[in-house]
């Protein structure tokens, strides 16, 4: 679980362009959108292309965004539930 | 504002819903949305998104616009509904006047270059530059300029699916300026995987036929065509017997400053257009008589559009209804489609349907007309276009009292 | 006011890695550097303190620095929001952008390249950085027209639309660009 957030901070950084944001300075818990980390609806976007990208998960439903990608610890949990899911 | 007038003589549209005006009020008066599976553009999105496409291939296109089948399906549809929209002003020969031709567009030649980009991506020295020549937006306005015969003014303006509108604004400037006589402006756009492909990233397509207003709404459908609307000044109207539909007596734009794509949920940038333009024709919001939607069926859209009308009108809506129900969201040509709707609608009396409207928006007090009507009295008549970057344009077209 | 008639408060140039600011090099770097790095060094001088800029295109992010330039050496003061204006043109339109779209569409297309695929987008990120909400128009033709961009900042000022506007070129398209901006004041 903590491979996978850091994994994933660095994967959002990168997606993201977030040139000026460090991957630890990702809190697990941070809110990624608005007061948190300050992220967009095209960001969000971008985070259900990473998904697909990297973990072949695919989100049909963009409604489902806010609950999935609050913060990378909610991220983290989504895919293992998805992999746990499939195996 | 009199002596400064702006007078509508005419106008013409292709679209989804009709080859010519005509045909489309006949599609509104029957309640025939034009909604299908693409047949002429090629994806692989095919059976997932229906779209609403021009009813013709480009070969019969090029016929009636006297151009040449190869070249992009945008110039071809702008030639053809700018033809209709002069021959309904009944001004008579072209060259007898400084005309100007402002022509609005998002995709310019996409559709050639996509033809050219698949064969280029396989081998660098393959596909036809013929292909990719008319690729930038203002050459589309160049060639339509050139078959129509029009040489004094030639622009081309690109601020997303408020283009066509902003492209009358500023043709109404040229006349205000006594620039050019008479102005045909307006916009074109055609369907291509390109804005097909970018709006389903962007995961605000809709699947079904879109729902514009109505509380299930979940996207827009992507549509294709052209619309121009012909305006004279007042100087030049004395000087001639014209026949005009109406005035065109208010416009502004006005910028969100939210979001690249999103509106803001408090409309403000709608609200600023809405308000500065009534302003300008000098009407409070009890005059006006039914208003054109920007009304895209996305859920950020119509919301804020929303907000922004119960804001202005309060508790005393007029009519509304979003036209696009039937001919889908033609992006640059939109506001100018539109605009021909709008000033017919007060020539006519005309009050158009909102289809697919079943369920009131819980945010709203108000909802759209869902059925056709004419004679009315229609003396005021807005239409709205909102678009990417913020680029937010209102017309306000009225009777002339005198007539 | 000058031999247009207009009130020109300010001017930015910004070609071959080189900005001047009413005719004078204020800041530049090696001409052979290339347009990302250019604009990533230019941002850094010129404030950062605007993450989001990352994110931009290259047509934005040339217009967004524009804006910076002269708006940092004289804000625009006293104007209400809606009465702030913008007027640009150029002549590739988004196409520099249009191709980076197309080049991702081989994998995944990016929703974050396909917004910026319209011309008008930089007016946005310039509206949105100065909270600017009036007129918005962006002409696309094959040269820089100054004589109508400056006629049509005239009529606006004229007929009361906008009190203040900056108005000019932002051009794009591969490693070639040139940026005119003139803010203007009524």
């Amino acid at each position: 679980m903590e491979n996978l957030m850091a994994t994933l901070k660095a994967q959002i950084v990168e997606q993201l362009n977030l040139q000026e944001v460090k991957p630890e300075d990702i809190g697990d818990d941070m809110p990624l959108f608005k007061d948190g980390l300050g992220l967009d609806s095209i960001d969000a976007l971008e985070l259900i292309v990473l998904l697909q990208q990297h973990y072949r998960i695919r989100i049909a439903n963009p409604e489902k965004g806010p609950e999935i990608f609050h913060s990378v610890r909610t991220i983290a949990d989504f895919i293992t539930a998805h992999q746990q899911q499939n195996n | 504002m009199s002596g400064n007038d702006v007078w509508v003589l005419g106008g013409g549209v292709i679209c989804g819903i009709g080859n010519n005006v005509p045909e489309c009020i006949a599609s509104f008066r029957q309640m025939k949305p034009g909604m299908t599976t693409m047949q002429y553009l090629s994806s692989t999105h095919r059976d997932s998104f229906p779209v609403v496409e021009v009813k013709a291939d480009n070969a019969t296109l090029a016929a009636r616009a006297g151009l040449p089948a190869h070249i992009s399906r945008t110039a071809l549809l702008s030639a053809v509904a700018a033809k209709e929209a002069w021959n309904s002003a009944q001004l008579g020969n072209i060259r007898e006047y400084r005309v100007g031709l402002v022509s609005a567009n998002t995709v310019g030649g996409m559709d050639k270059t996509e033809d050219f980009f698949a064969e280029y991506l396989q081998d660098n020295q393959s596909g036809r530059l013929r292909n990719v020549v008319n690729h930038e937006c203002g050459s589309i306005t160049e060639l339509v300029a050139d078959t129509l015969g029009i040489r004094h003014h030639v622009s081309t303006i690109s601020t997303a699916c408020s283009s066509s509108a902003n492209a009358i604004m500023y043709g109404a400037r040229l006349l205000k300026n006594n620039l050019v006589d008479v102005v045909i402006a307006g916009g074109t756009d055609a369907l291509t995987r390109f804005t097909l492909n970018g709006f389903n990233t962007l995961m605000i397509l809709d699947q079904q036929a879109c729902r514009p207003f109505d509380d299930t709404r979940t996207g827009l459908n992507l549509g294709e065509g052209a619309g121009y609307i012909v305006m004279v000044s007042d100087a030049i109207a004395k000087k001639m017997e014209i026949h005009p539909w109406c005035k065109l007596t208010g416009y502004a734009n006005a910028n969100d400053a939210y979001h690249q794509t999103a509106s803001s949920p408090d409309g403000i940038g709608n609200y600023l257009a809405m308000q500065q333009a009534m302003e300008m024709a000098g009407i409070t919001p009890a005059d006006m008589s039914y208003i054109n939607l920007h009304g895209t069926g996305t859920l950020n859209n119509d919301l804020s559009e929303g907000t922004a009308i119960q804001r202005l009108f309060g508790n005393a809506v007029p009519p509304v209804s979003s036209t696009k129900s039937f001919t889908g969201h033609t992006l640059g040509a939109s506001g100018g489609i539109e605009a021909v709707f709008a000033a017919l609608a007060v020539k006519e009396g005309y009050l158009y349907p909102n289809a697919q409207f079943s369920h009131q928006m819980k945010e709203l007090t108000f909802s759209p007309v869902t059925t056709f009507s004419e004679g009315n009295v229609i003396n005021n008549v807005m239409s709205n276009s909102f678009g990417f970057g913020g680029n937010c344009s209102s017309l306000v077209f009225s009777k002339d009292v005198n007539t | 006011m000058d031999s247009t008639g207009l009130n020109i408060t300010g001017s930015v140039v910004i070609r071959n890695n080189r900005i001047y600011r009413n005719n004078v090099v204020i800041w530049e770097t090696p001409e052979d550097q290339p347009l990302p790095d250019f604009l990533r060094a230019a941002y850094d001088h010129f404030s950062g303190q605007y993450p989001k800029f990352h994110k931009m295109d290259h047509l934005s992010k040339l217009g967004w620095l524009a804006a910076e330039v002269l708006l940092q050496h004289r804000p625009f003061t006293g104007y209400a929001p809606e009465q702030v204006g913008l007027i640009l043109a150029n002549r590739s339109a988004s196409l520099d952008t249009d191709l980076r779209y197309f080049d991702s569409i081989k994998e995944f297309p990016s929703p974050a390249l396909f917004v910026y695929t319209l011309a008008n987008i930089v007016m946005g990120e310039i509206s949105i950085r100065h909270g600017f909400k009036g007129e918005n128009a962006f002409f696309t033709s094959d040269a820089y027209d100054e004589q109508l961009l400056m006629d049509y900042t005239k009529q606006l000022l004229a007929e009361g639309a906008v009190s203040a506007v900056l108005c000019g070129w932002i051009e794009v398209m591969g490693s070639g660009y040139e940026v005119i901006l003139h803010q203007i004041e009524k």
